[in-house]
């Protein structure tokens, strides 16, 4: 496991903001963290780096247990977390530079440190701006620079926190290529977001976050299995085909017009078909639907995509 | 790292520009002492009526003027700064995943602030000797004890008086330390350890407290002037360093737990 936690707990004041969390993010995976804002994600990944100290529960990073391998562990793991930040004074580079140097070995990193700054630089697409004043950087370019610390020495965990945040269509699609990318490489990604599609298009794994509690987690195909997959017909008689359905075992069943829409509950598309026409039920239509990862997360959460109070 | 560090801080604009006061002070006082003829009245600070005597006086005068007010400012910035400031800006959590460990970074960032301290006085000191050369005579030196000593002496003896008065702001510079670590609002922790320094000022002051005075951070701070007896008088200068390590290790302490324990939320 690249990250396990146990019975984690982060509380402010008497309120978890995060609730007894038991993480296992395998190694190799590219693990989607997905929630609403303020579900307890970045409180989370904080106590992971042991910025934070939680108020319970045990956790391990690359199979060694925090926050006693904080220096042996955290080398090898690249960061963004709550957002880039850097010095305004200094240009992306010196600031890449600078905190490289910040730290045990900075003296014996110094002989690669201009390649890997250029490198790193060059990966996020802010050659260009290299020698800019991090102050004079559009949010997107911040953005970047973080991402360019978090890949400036090979890793074997990066945690992500909301990476495409502030970042235009063309960079977010390019976040996306270079997670892809660092997941085909072998290195394991932590990706938090609050964006489903994100998620759905990058990610093998996923944990879903609400109110301080993970909800579930698991290959990306079980989210989407749990929620009911659905059928939806459209008839002659929708009242009669409801009835039908119904008493084959179908949930949830709404009329729309001339349409009827439920839940299958294991129940057989083809055999819904055969029932609806030996009851003389006329079939015009017949959809199984498929569930969106939106659909799922509905149907988890139980509410929508708000922020949790 | 503390090089890495001290690179850093001293390319900032705020911190270059308090070393320009530091340097503008002497030459501004230098300038008036020229320009209104001579020696004054006896009053004023101390050796500013004999700052036209020679130039090591016109340094002794400047560094007489910045003590009370403006190196503790420019410490207090600096120092309020150290561990607030990165908080504030976000670029702790990064430091600490770098990582660049807890205990080791509080170091570096002391180490900066104390050398910073050194820094601070001697701009003054060597401000002041190269407007007095200027303006002044730069020969031999008169004393205070009335004997005299060469103008290459008198320099060491200025130089020393620098790192002396230096070294009597790493008590407040630890203080400045610890707030830092307690809050994510650098400007708080500035102005809270100017604070402090007014507080200690007031009460060397006030005679019916005067079992405190030996304790105070301030109450040394003049005993620089020892240093251009003849010969050197170390008993006050050694009390000052003694008390401002007892400072230094308390406060430093105190910032060493409140690091390594703290909750980085910002």
């Amino acid at each position: 496991m690249a990250i396990e936690t146990h019975g984690l707990i982060k509380a402010f004041g008497g309120v978890r903001a995060v609730d007894e969390v038991d993480l296992a993010v395998p190694a190799g995976s590219i693990f989607g963290f997905l929630g609403p804002n303020g579900s307890g994600k970045t409180t989370t990944i904080k106590v992971l780096l042991g910025l934070l100290n939680p108020n319970g529960g045990s956790w391990s990073l690359l199979g060694e247990p925090m926050p006693q391998a904080t220096m042996s562990a955290l080398p090898r793991i690249g960061a963004l977390v709550e957002g880039p930040a850097f010095y305004p004074w200094l240009s992306g580079r010196d600031n890449l530079a600078r905190l490289d140097a910040m730290g045990p070995r900075g003296r014996a990193l110094a002989g690669t440190r201009g390649a890997r700054v250029g490198g790193a630089l060059e990966r996020v697409g802010l050659t260009a701006a290299a020698k800019k004043k991090y102050r004079a950087y559009s949010l997107g370019m911040r953005q970047r620079l973080g991402l360019a610390w978090a890949l400036i020495r090979p890793r074997q965990l990066l945690i992500l926190d909301e990476p495409t945040n502030g970042m235009d269509p063309q960079g977010t699609r390019e976040i996306r290529h270079l997670v892809r990318q660092l997941g085909a490489e072998g290195t394991t990604v932590f990706l938090s977001s609050h964006l489903l599609s994100e998620v759905e298009q990058v990610c093998t794994h996923v944990g879903v976050m609400h109110r301080g509690k993970l909800l579930m987690q698991g290959p990306m195909d079980q989210l989407r299995a749990s929620a009911a997959p659905k059928l939806r017909v459209e008839v002659d008689d929708p009242a009669r085909a409801a009835e039908v359905l119904g008493r084959l075992g179908m949930s949830c069943l709404a009329l729309e017009g001339h349409q009827v829409v439920g839940a299958l509950d294991g129940v057989k598309p083809e055999e819904c078909c055969r029932r609806l026409v030996e009851a003389g039920v006329a079939v015009r239509m017949l959809l199984p639907e498929q569930v969106s990862l939106e659909d799922a997360f509905v149907a988890l959460t139980g509410e929508g995509f708000n922020v949790a109070g | 790292m503390w090089l890495v560090e001290s690179r850093t801080t001293f390319r900032r604009a705020r911190v270059l520009a308090s070393l320009c006061v530091l340097v503008a002070v002497p030459v501004f006082l230098a300038l008036a002492v020229y320009l209104s003829g001579g020696p004054g009245s006896g009053q004023g600070p101390l050796f500013l009526d004999t700052a036209s005597h020679n130039a090591i006086f016109t340094a002794l005068a400047g560094l007489a003027v910045t003590m009370p007010f403006f190196i503790p400012l420019a410490v207090a910035i600096v120092a309020g700064d150290s561990i607030a400031g990165e908080a504030s800006l976000g670029t702790l959590r990064y430091l600490l995943t770098r990582p660049s460990g807890r205990s080791r970074l509080l170091l570096a960032k002391g180490l900066v602030v104390g050398l910073f301290c050194l820094l601070a006085a001697l701009t003054v000191v060597v401000a002041g000797v190269v407007a007095g050369v200027a303006f002044f005579p730069h020969g031999e030196v008169v004393t205070l004890s009335g004997t005299t000593i060469s103008f290459l002496s008198g320099l060491g003896r200025s130089l020393l008086a620098g790192l002396v008065v230096g070294a009597s702001m790493w008590g407040l510079a630890s203080i400045g330390l610890f707030i830092s670590t307690l809050t994510d609002v650098p400007i708080a922790a500035m102005a809270i350890t100017v604070g402090v320094v007014i507080v200690s000022g007031i009460l060397d002051g006030v005679s019916q407290v005067d079992f405190l005075h030996p304790w105070l951070l301030t109450n040394y701070w003049l005993a620089f002037a020892d240093l251009i007896r003849d010969p050197i008088r170390w008993h006050q200068v050694w009390k000052d360093v003694v008390l401002q390590v007892g400072y230094v290790v308390v406060f430093s302490s105190a910032a060493w737990a409140r690091m390594t324990s703290r909750d980085v939320v910002a």
